[in-house]
């Protein structure tokens, strides 16, 4: 039987089946997963040519290769011959991968390099099987997105006004550039993946969920999304959304709060900023990271980038690791330091936010009621100067925008 | 054994036998004061990520903890609203295979095998890998210096785990 999503996804309200139906999980895989632009990386994961991480979309094994030509290649780790993987190392340096199980080789483009006896196959170069390939490839401010179809919107066109959230990241380095060279911190949640996305900009489950660790450390992320918050809550569009927090930055008007410190501590850093940026440096520095979900898979909170990966319909890992921003050694220590202590297994605020989706997983499987409320700030959502959906810093606006673009996908014609 | 001064503040294997002994079981059954005052004041609690031997100064850790963040978590935990860890886990390690590998200063360096069976609503879990204590004689008795805990699993993708390893 088809699923009408429109029965499912109303304005104010979702069904439970959308996070436990196998089927719609299934679905999901096709007209998300393996079609719109997924992120998988970073480029300076992969510095030099030759290097290669293995990399994960859904399901699908992937090898991020740098080649000679300095290009990124996303490649599938699967041989032509009998389907064997060709690489076992999660990250090295090779300018080519040799299948184990019969030695086929392969350059790290993906392209066929040679078999062993020949003469089975009547010689030299008679073969023409090469590694699959990521049909569209595509980076911004260096991260790597993958879109499974040959055709479709650019990735500039589905990043649209998330661009701007990766450029305000990137900005904050005094070259311009970030860099994810701290490794990856992989959590598994037995979840459905969507609960981890509305989570990622819910701004009214911080005081609550994580009440405990800012109680103890004295933190004021709470009242940035309390109901006296000016922040807000924005559908940037394509599924894409973000706490806007600046406008709570800006009232406190000091550079480095955003980072929980103050310039003083970061001297050498500031200085570059400042000589950078001249008299926009003041503002650089007091409205700091963005906190934006980038649709379908990729997170940023500050000082942390995440990656979610869908495994099953109550399976999901969560990938994370600390911001590094380029020429700003000092700031990189504090960056891993704060990140280790905030997310991952163990993270004082991320091993809460798992367990809340865990027992959320638990909880929609109950057979009444069967919808999740995500009404909340309706009412007082307003049309922005740029022409965006806000909300309050505690409101819904980013989950209504992810299902709205959900919708859209699920109900469009599949194409190639 | 570099010298008389550690030969004398040194600990035999009895001695971090029942120390090690005792972490664990204050970490089995959550006694969370009891084991946050077996560290000393430059202690390390490190969990790696990703394999053994990273630099936890440029790379994630699933834990790196001095003295203060250790105070932080222990904090956190005694709220009853650390949702990962309220209800607790139940659970219980085994520790052995314990050999004393060295001395360092006045610390005596320890190296042991753990298994712990973790449960909770959500499942049970198996946690298994090789723990590095670094453990020191003090005026109030033995106290733990360092801990590093290299899990089996360290580079695959891990469940929560708020208890302490």
């Amino acid at each position: 039987m088809t699923v009408q999503y429109s029965e499912l996804i109303q304005p104010e309200r979702v069904h439970g089946s959308l996070y436990t139906n196998p089927e719609i999980f299934a679905e999901e895989l096709r007209r998300i997963w393996y079609r719109t632009w997924v992120c998988v990386g970073h480029v300076s994961e992969i510095a030099h040519p030759g290097d290669y991480v293995r990399k994960q979309v859904a399901t699908q094994d992937i090898i991020m290769t740098r080649s000679s030509d300095g290009e990124v290649n996303l490649l599938l780790n699967r041989c032509a011959h009998r389907g064997n993987l060709v690489c076992e190392d999660q990250r090295g340096n090779s300018s080519s991968f040799r299948c184990p199980y019969h030695g086929w080789t392969y350059r790290n483009t993906g392209e066929m390099l040679g078999y062993p006896y020949n003469q089975g196959y009547g010689g030299k170069g008679k073969l023409n099987l090469n590694l699959g390939r990521v049909p569209r490839v595509d980076t911004y401010q260096g991260f790597v997105f993958a879109s499974f179809a040959e055709e479709g919107p650019s990735l500039r066109e589905h990043l649209g006004a998330a661009a701007g959230e990766l450029d305000r990241l990137a900005r904050l380095s005094p070259e311009g550039e970030i860099e994810l060279t701290a490794g990856w911190l992989r959590h598994r949640a037995k979840a459905n993946w969507k609960l981890l996305v509305e989570n990622e900009t819910d701004g009214y489950h911080p005081q609550f969920v994580h009440g405990s660790v800012f109680t103890v450390t004295g933190s004021h992320i709470g009242t940035l999304y309390s109901d006296k918050s000016t922040a807000v809550t924005r559908d940037l569009g394509n599924g894409h959304s973000e706490n806007d927090l600046r406008s709570e930055f800006r009232r406190m008007g000091k550079p480095m709060t955003w980072f929980g410190t103050t310039e003083d501590r970061f001297p050498d850093y500031v200085a570059k900023m400042r000589a950078l940026h001249g008299d926009k440096a003041e503002d650089i520095l007091i409205e700091g990271a963005p906190h934006v979900m980038v649709f379908p898979n990729l997170f940023i909170a500050e000082i942390s980038v995440f990656m979610i990966n869908p495994l099953a319909v109550n399976e999901t890992v969560q990938s994370v690791t600390a911001v590094q921003l380029k020429g700003a050694p000092e700031m990189n220590r504090r960056l891993v330091s704060q990140c280790i202590g905030s997310v991952g297994p163990a993270g004082m605020l991320l091993a809460d936010d798992t367990e809340m989706y865990e027992r959320n997983q638990r909880g929609v499987e109950a057979r009444r009621p069967e919808w999740l409320d995500i009404r909340r700030g309706v009412h007082r959502e307003r049309i922005d100067e740029n022409g965006f959906k806000v909300g309050a810093a505690n409101d819904e606006t980013g989950m209504r925008g992810f299902w709205s673009h959900y919708r859209t996908l699920m109900e469009q014609e599949e194409t190639k | 054994m570099s010298s008389v001064a550690a030969e004398d503040t040194a600990l035999d294997l009895r001695e971090v036998e029942a120390f090690v002994y005792r972490e664990a079981r204050l970490a089995d059954e959550h006694d969370y004061d009891g084991w946050e005052a077996l560290w000393t004041d430059d202690a390390v609690y490190w969990v790696p990520a990703g394999g053994p031997d990273i630099d936890p100064v440029k790379q994630v850790s699933v834990v790196y903890d001095n003295r203060s963040r250790i105070r932080t978590r222990i904090r956190q935990l005694k709220t009853g609203k650390r949702y990962a860890q309220s209800p607790p886990s139940n659970m219980r390690r085994v520790v052995s295979n314990i050999e004393v590998v060295g001395v360092e200063g006045a610390d005596t360096v320890a190296e042991a095998n753990f298994v712990l069976v973790e449960h909770r609503e959500r499942g049970t879990v198996l946690w298994a890998g090789r723990t590095t204590y670094r453990l020191r004689r003090t005026e109030d008795g033995i106290r733990l210096a360092y801990k590093k805990v290299v899990l089996v699993n360290s580079a695959d993708a891990l469940p929560t785990m708020a208890f302490l390893i």
